[in-house]
């Protein structure tokens, strides 16, 4: 009898299984740990274990600590960006049912940057929420615009036809940005370095001002986990399983474009990381939202900052932004989904 | 009965004739935009050059008050317009051809980009100049076309995947790009817009030549080739039944179409979405009346022409030619992919 009820659960997985998730669930946190001591230990210069300790302790006397208590934000900023994009990614990748979702892919960090840029530029925006308000305004545009245009015609949004509608779209907003960006001499260092993509500019202020936001977008996308179950059966399936499948994309939606529209504005637009973070996630634990998507921002955190120490590390006495790192990890792993893909599918 | 075959053969020579017309048409058409193109950009621009002056300087005459704004101002700027719009143009709508897709334009899948990661590479940080940065352009745009249709080779080529392979590909070559700028000593904005959608603003007319070279030698060839281009849009098997030697044909296309954008990207950059742009509007005006080769190398000449005075002149700031080619373009791929997917046919 109870064998019976085990075998009609959706998702149920044996015990083994179950004990792998946890463990590799509890391997990522050891490894973010690992890996955000790592991001404050390494970067240009050298510094020892004392200054370290005085530095998380509040002590700014040396130049080592006071290299150190910049490193904080940059590994904190680090760690909800590349979470916010993972998650994002995976959402994404859920709500389009494509392979090749990602929210550098399809536009929609291109989008987010060119909102603010306007912003900048033309309402002369300094209140620092209405960046953020802005991001995920232009964020949400271009993701509806783009997928229009992608599912437009036979078979849906294919993932060919979403890639090259995001292609489209990334290239001619990233000629409008810099056609309002030029002009201005103004603006243009700040949004070069900007749009790049990287930490390394990270306050405790801007932190926490696209913290809520973040926050809001976690929780709408952990709650959507199993609509985006249910999508993963089909359309006609999950619409006769009493799904309303317009509101289950729209919220989930929503929750993906708040989190990459608030994390374009504290870093810029980094791309690939939603793309890798949850394919390799789904080798991990399978295809259950419910437990891809704590896995995917995770992982991205566990990416994002593991590109950042790396960009720090291989340029010294410079760095190498993060965003050209990930476009270096991700560029080959989209061409070996795409290579991995049947023919017919693409 | 025999009369009836003479009118048919008199109807197919006469279309025949009359298509050649409709083309010579078109072309004179085009030649006459272009040239008018050029004549408003010698003559106007911050200020009004009269004909006459414009004309003696030509000639080489030196005219107080004319000489400098026309013979090193407005004369490099429009001949190499001219010349990098007719090698991509001409380049690109090859490629097009060659993979019966206009999606697979150089500057979509990556050539052209990776032609300007090596001249940026070349120029910043190995601080080389005039042919060896050719050279490197060439040598690293070759090799983008070859990773792009090797990787995309796997039961065959498949448009589509090589499409999107070219799209991974571009993505990584341009972030590079930028890591490679922001590392240059001298930060200069004006520089890094040449590298990344294309500028003719540091035109100078020695620059011209190594240009002028490849059009003619590669641009030579890819004419010469025209016939069994056009007859592989057909497809390969058709191609090769009506007596194409299809394998060769596309090596020997796709070396000068990327030699002749490598080149002309080591000058200007590469120019956003001319490549892309220049075949299909080709194809539609000439239709089925000839090849499209020669008319796209001049609607490549005067997308860059017309769009760089754009730039300059009619915006209420000024802007390199490739922010205007690009914010034409992309409106135009986005149209291209809703038709298509409207019509319910594949890419």
């Amino acid at each position: 009898m109870t064998a019976r009820t085990e075998t009609l659960r959706p998702f149920s997985v044996p015990d083994q299984y179950q004990l792998l998730r946890w463990m590799s669930l509890l391997a990522l946190v050891v490894l973010l740990v690992a890996l955000c001591i790592l991001s404050i230990a390494v970067g240009t210069r050298e510094v020892t274990w004392q200054e370290i300790s005085a530095a998380l302790q509040g002590q700014l006397t040396s130049v080592g600590e006071a290299a150190v208590a910049m490193r904080i934000p940059r590994t904190l900023l680090a760690v909800i960006a590349g979470g916010a994009l993972g998650l994002a990614g995976a959402i994404m990748q859920g709500v389009t049912r494509n392979p090749l979702a990602d929210p550098g892919i399809l536009g929609v960090n291109i989008g987010a940057s060119l909102a603010v840029v306007i912003g900048l530029a033309w309402f002369g925006m300094s209140m620092a929420y209405a960046y953020v308000w802005t991001a995920i305004l232009g964020a949400g545009v271009t993701a509806v615009f783009v997928y229009t245009i992608g599912s437009l015609g036979r078979g849906g949004a294919t993932p060919l036809k979403l890639a090259l509608a995001g292609a489209a779209t990334s290239v001619a907003l990233s000629s409008f940005t810099i056609a309002v960006v030029l002009p201005r001499n103004d603006i243009a260092g700040g949004v070069r370095s900007w749009q790049i993509g990287g930490v390394g500019g990270a306050t405790y202020d801007a932190i926490q001002l696209v913290l809520p936001f973040l926050l809001v977008g976690l929780a709408i996308s952990l709650l959507s986990a199993r609509k985006l179950n249910i999508l993963a059966l089909g359309d006609d399936l999950a619409a006769g399983l009493g799904e309303k499948l317009v509101l289950a994309r729209g919220t989930a939606g929503a929750g993906a474009i708040l989190l990459c529209g608030a994390t374009t504005a504290a870093c810029g637009p980094i791309g690939f990381v939603g793309l890798i973070v949850p394919h390799l996630c789904r080798l991990l634990v399978g295809v259950d939202y419910r437990w891809l998507l704590p896995f995917s921002a995770l992982s991205g955190a566990n990416l994002l900052l593991l590109a950042d120490v790396v960009g720090r590390i291989v340029a010294r006495p410079s760095e190498l932004a993060v965003g050209v790192i990930t476009a270096f990890i991700g560029a080959p792993f989209f061409i070996w989904i795409v290579r991995r893909q049947r023919v017919r599918e693409l | 009965m025999s009369t009836g075959q003479i009118s048919i053969f008199d109807r197919v020579i006469q279309g025949r004739q009359r298509r050649t017309r409709v083309w010579l048409g078109i072309l004179a058409a085009l030649v006459v935009i272009l040239v008018t193109g050029m004549a408003i950009t010698l003559m106007l621009g911050q200020s009004f050059t009269p004909p006459q002056d414009v004309l003696r300087v030509l000639m080489g005459e030196n005219v107080p008050g004319a000489s400098f704004t026309v013979e090193h101002l407005r004369l490099p700027r429009a001949v190499l317009s001219v010349l990098v719009g007719m090698s991509f143009g001409l380049g690109g709508v090859a490629f097009q051809v060659m993979l019966r897709n206009p999606l697979a334009s150089p500057d979509i899948i990556g050539v052209s980009s990776g032609a300007s990661a090596a001249a940026v590479f070349a120029i910043v940080v190995l601080q080389l100049d005039g042919a060896a940065v050719s050279v490197f352009s060439v040598v690293a745009g070759l090799g983008v076309a070859l990773l792009v249709y090797g990787l995309s080779h796997k039961n065959g080529v498949a448009g589509t995947r090589l499409i999107l392979i070219g799209i991974g590909i571009s993505a990584m070559i341009e972030s590079s790009i930028a890591y490679i700028l922001s590392r240059a000593p001298a930060w200069d904005l004006q520089e890094a817009m040449r590298w990344l959608t294309g500028s003719v603003n540091a035109a100078q007319l020695d620059q011209a030549w190594p240009v002028l070279v490849s059009l003619l030698l590669f641009g030579g060839v890819l004419l010469s080739r025209g016939r069994d281009l056009d007859t592989l849009r057909m497809g390969d098997d058709a191609a090769a039944a009506l007596g194409v030697r299809v394998t060769l044909t596309r090596v020997m296309v796709m070396v000068c179409a990327v030699s002749m954008i490598a080149i002309a990207t080591a000058v200007t950059g590469p120019i956003a979405f001319v490549s892309f742009l220049s075949g299909p509007i080709a194809a539609r005006i000439v239709g089925p009346n000839g090849s499209i080769l020669i008319p796209s190398a001049l609607i490549g000449a005067c997308l860059v022409l017309i769009g760089d005075y754009i730039g300059q002149f009619l915006l209420p700031s000024r802007y390199p030619v490739g922010v205007i080619t690009g914010a034409l373009g992309a409106p135009y791929l986005i149209y291209l992919i809703i038709s298509v997917n409207r019509r319910g046919g594949s890419l």
